[in-house]
């Protein structure tokens, strides 16, 4: 066998290819290279004629090995490693970054605030603007214009909970008012979210009259914006939500929420009746989503500044990955001009504590290995879960432990640019000793 | 990838339909690449002499926009990169992160020998199979180079795990190299100037190199340039991940930048995988339990957006346990199916007198319910009942799930209780509770509840079963 490449058609064969290395390389003459076992090809030769022929050699040598001929027993160890005559840059190649924005994002998403002051004819001392990103968080395009924001949630009685999350409420349990002082005064809540569970027929069957005083309790004990959430029995919801966006009036409250499973014409009314903002909560679906969205607009006259969303959160290791790929499609669409899905989002991140990691002693699996103390376990998965969505695009999280707060209040605000903390010097972490 | 329609790919296809690579037709083959679901490779007639030019072509189509790099060999080896896309509903990312474990040259060999053990033997069971840990990343504490060599040779004798070996200074690594280079360990690293020295350790001992230039893309593009112009391609990138405030937020878009440059914009130079270092997280923190908090943050943020190998210091379940599971979440391809066949399975080997349990055919689910079960060697029958894929709540809530439909489904699998049972009795998840009277009128059967988490199934199995 004696096959013969010339040198020139190889350049045509590379530039079929695209080989980047290539290009600018003019090759003078036509250098014959005989791939035969009696071996016309010199190391030796192509470290002569310089750099730039010796590159294309050891291109060749690869080429040549993906062509099926034996180049590696022919040159040995040439072939393998390097080829002689590859000269080494004696400096660095210089070189400058740049990389482009993304032209497609270019509808910014529906800004929402909630809460109102004393000159919107609230009593609340501040409000929270949600939304109006014009990238995915956190990203270089565009600054975010405002950052994430917690709410603690609060029931409106005791209710079974994980171990690591009741220790920090037991003395409040029985007291929406005082449980929502706690998580505003002491961990550090922006918002508070009355869930109202024991109107449901299944556990207590509070009258809507008397969930409504609970949420003028809380009103009353916080001056921060509130979230009112209902007790997820869609019969009794609508009513619930009715009463309590009444007595809420003028406040600006979040109302949870206006489902396609319930009666979401009537949640949608008391919103706009009594000037709140609607909650819309889909499960994991994003063509539900924009039909619900759609509907709460075009068929109730909700305003398009009186509209989140909750896509739904499900815990790390129980379908986060859904609940994450969901969302960010979501905002992707609105960012793209989607102007069904160009809304807030809200994260039900409690849920994480649904996750057995969160909260059982140790794992039921005698084969796995341990799991170390849930104390630590439950709270992170809380962040983990919380954290994953944020960079999906959720604005607003509704969490229950303290400790997963601050640690969630921190990523996202570092990532978002607005915390100052000393600069560390990562350039020998090799040798730290930690 | 430099096509994105089957109609592409076909064109370099031999195009006889002929079926070898088990699909009816080459069009079938070429989608099959465009969704990376089968390689160039299963197309045997495209490996003959006289279709290499296409071959080739299409291989180069076809590459992934991110090289994908191996460390390590064997079994164990490790290959990171390879993704072409951005966001993870537009395909699926490939090659999930690696998560390597540090040890360091101080520690004694007692000590060192210890982590390494835990490292190769940590791990969680999770649909079907089990997570864990896949590297170990040797730090030169010392900056001595005999006690490099000793620390790497024990780390060596006690795991098949790749390695990476860590130094910023060249002799320390070449004796590293000494002892392991033929394993294929990654080198950490390159930097602006140790690049010439490390590059003749690359050359020599012919290994893969991360190449590290904190806080400066130029400087790092430079050096990716000129690993390139020596033949280099096993190459990944660390841009520097700092721990917190503005310098993290900078690190943040590093990793969204290089990726961006890398595969919307094709740009090739910078093209690799990326490393993240999250046990940053400890030069920022002094208590040892919010640095492991922290670095978990950290390994999950660069998990979401891009990293492709993580260095991990802590080993804290409560830090290793939800970044496995980060990391299969992201990179779970969500295209694959997440539902068993909806049918009754059988637990160890269940007679008459074994108990009946019901659960969804969601993936997730089943196997959850199904390891609980055999982990404590409760025999036994499960229906995993069709459900369209959902959990036991949800399923309950939007009627995927009814005592008349769990009911049909024994009839519709032909599982007859009075001839497969001594107990005529079928248990439901606890999550499903109010389905009892429903499921009662609709089987005839004796129905008890279940506990609302099968964790708790051997606990409840001692107060419950037998049914008196
Ligand atoms: S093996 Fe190749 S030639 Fe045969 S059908 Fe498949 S793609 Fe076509």
């Amino acid at each position: 066998m004696a096959k013969k490449i010339k040198l020139s058609e190889l350049g045509s064969l590379f530039n079929d290819m695209d080989v980047e290395s290539l290009e600018g390389v003019t090759i003078e003459g036509d250098i014959e290279l005989e791939m035969d076992t009696g071996g016309g090809f010199d190391p030796q030769l192509a470290y002569m004629l310089g750099h730039e022929t010796a590159q294309i050699a050891r291109h060749l040598i690869n080429i040549s090995r993906l062509l099926g001929y034996p180049v590696d027993q022919l040159f040995g160890s040439i072939a393998q490693g390097e080829v002689p005559g590859v000269t080494r840059p004696r400096q660095l190649l210089p070189s400058k970054f740049e990389v482009g924005r993304i032209e497609e994002w270019k509808n910014p998403i529906q800004e929402v605030i909630l809460g109102a002051t004393s000159s919107d004819g609230g009593t609340r001392k501040n409000t929270f603007t949600l939304g109006g990103e014009n990238a995915l968080p956190y990203y270089f395009d565009s600054p975010m214009p405002h950052r994430n924001h917690i709410t603690m949630d609060v029931f409106d009685m005791p209710i079974g909970m994980a171990k690591a999350v009741k220790v920090n409420y037991e003395d409040v349990l029985e007291s929406p008012a005082e449980w929502a002082k706690k998580v505003v005064n002491d961990f550090g809540a922006d918002m508070v979210t009355i869930h109202l569970i024991s109107t449901d027929p299944n556990i207590k069957d509070t009258s809507p009259r008397e969930a409504a005083e609970t949420v003028a309790d809380v009103l009353q004990a916080v001056d921060v914006p509130i979230v009112i959430g209902g007790s997820g029995n869609p019969e009794k919801d609508p009513e619930v939500l009715e009463k309590a966006a009444e007595v809420a009036e003028g406040e600006r409250v979040l109302l949870a929420s206006a489902s396609l499973n319930l009666d979401y014409e009537r949640i949608a009314k008391a919103a706009t009746d009594y000037g709140h903002v609607v909650l819309s909560w889909t499960q994991l679906e994003i063509n539900a989503q924009k039909e619900l969205n759609r509907k709460l607009m075009k068929q109730c006259g909700v305003k398009r500044e009186d509209i989140i969303m909750d896509p739904t959160t499900a815990a790390l290791g129980y379908g986060l990955d859904y609940a994450y790929t969901n969302m960010e499609r979501i905002r992707l669409a609105g960012l793209m001009g989607d102007e069904e899905l160009s809304f807030p989002m809200s994260s039900g991140t409690t849920n994480a504590w649904g996750a057995r990691e969160a909260w059982m002693v140790g794992s039921p699996l005698k084969e796995d290995s341990d799991w170390g103390p849930r104390e630590y376990r439950g709270p992170i998965w809380e962040i983990v879960t919380g954290l994953t969505l944020s960079l999906a695009g959720n604005d607003l999280f509704m969490m229950m432990h303290p400790g997963s707060v601050a640690v969630l209040k921190e990523i996202t605000q570092s990532l978002h640019g607005s915390l100052e903390r000393d600069a560390v010097d990562i350039s020998d972490w090799v040798t730290a000793e930690v | 990838m430099k096509v994105n329609s089957p109609l592409e790919v076909y064109k370099f296809l031999p195009q006889t339909n002929c079926g070898d690579c088990g699909e009816a037709t080459c069009m079938a083959f070429a989608s099959h690449m465009i969704d990376r679901s089968l390689k160039l490779e299963d197309c045997p007639p495209l490996l003959e002499d006289k279709f290499r030019k296409k071959y080739l072509k299409l291989a180069e189509l076809l590459a992934p926009e991110i090289r994908e790099v191996i460390i390590g060999t064997g079994e164990h080896a490790v290959s990171v990169g390879g993704d072409d896309i951005l966001y993870r509903h537009q395909l699926t990312f490939f090659n999930q992160p690696a998560l390597a474990v540090d040890v360091w040259d101080t520690m004694s060999e007692d000590e060192l020998t210890e982590r390494i053990k835990f490292i190769n033997e940590y791990k969680k069971f999770y649909v079907g199979r089990f997570l864990k840990l896949d590297m170990v990343a040797i730090r030169s504490t010392s900056g001595d180079p005999d006690k490099f060599k000793q620390a790497v040779t024990i780390a060596a004798g006690n795991t098949e795990l790749p390695l990476i070996l860590c130094s910023l200074d060249p002799k320390v690594l070449k004796a590293g190299l000494e002892v392991v280079a033929d394993r294929k360990p990654l080198l950490y690293a390159a930097t602006k100037d140790n690049w010439q020295d490390v590059a003749d350790l690359m050359m020599e001992y012919d290994v893969p190199l991360v190449l590290f230039s904190p806080d400066d893309l130029d400087t790092l593009k430079s050096l990716a340039a000129t690993f390139l112009e020596m033949g280099r391609e096993d190459l990944v990138l660390d841009p520097g991940t700092n721990p917190q405030g503005k310098p993290l937020r900078e690190s943040f878009e590093n990793f969204l930048m290089i990726r961006r440059a890398g595969i919307k914009e094709g740009q090739h130079e910078i093209a690799f995988p990326l490393l993240a270092v999250p046990m940053t997280a400890y030069l920022a923190n002094d208590d040892p339990v919010s640095a492991s908090y922290w670095e978990t943050v950290l390994a999950s943020v660069f998990t979401v957006r891009y990293g492709d190998i993580m260095i991990l210091h802590s080993i804290e379940p409560y830090a290793l346990l939800p970044e496995m599971h980060i990391r299969d979440t992201i990179y779970t391809d969500p295209r694959k199916p997440v539902k068993v066949d909806p049918k009754v399975y059988e637990v160890g080997s269940p007679d008459k007198d074994s108990p009946v349990f019901v659960t969804t055919n969601f993936a997730l689910t089943y196997y959850t319910v199904e390891s609980d079960l055999a982990s404590n060697d409760i025999d036994c029958y499960l229906l995993a009942t069709d459900t369209d894929g959902l959990g036991v709540e949800a399923a309950v809530a939007g009627g995927q799930m009814t005592g008349q439909k769990v009911s049909d489904e024994f009839k519709r699998i032909g599982f007859d209780f009075s001839e497969m049972t001594a107990h005529n009795t079928v248990i439901l998840p606890g999550l499903a509770a109010r389905l009892q009277g429903d499921m009662e009128d609709a089987s005839g059967l004796k129905v008890k509840i279940g506990p609302p988490d099968s964790g708790r199934i051997p606990g409840w199995m001692e107060k419950n079963w037998p049914p008196e």
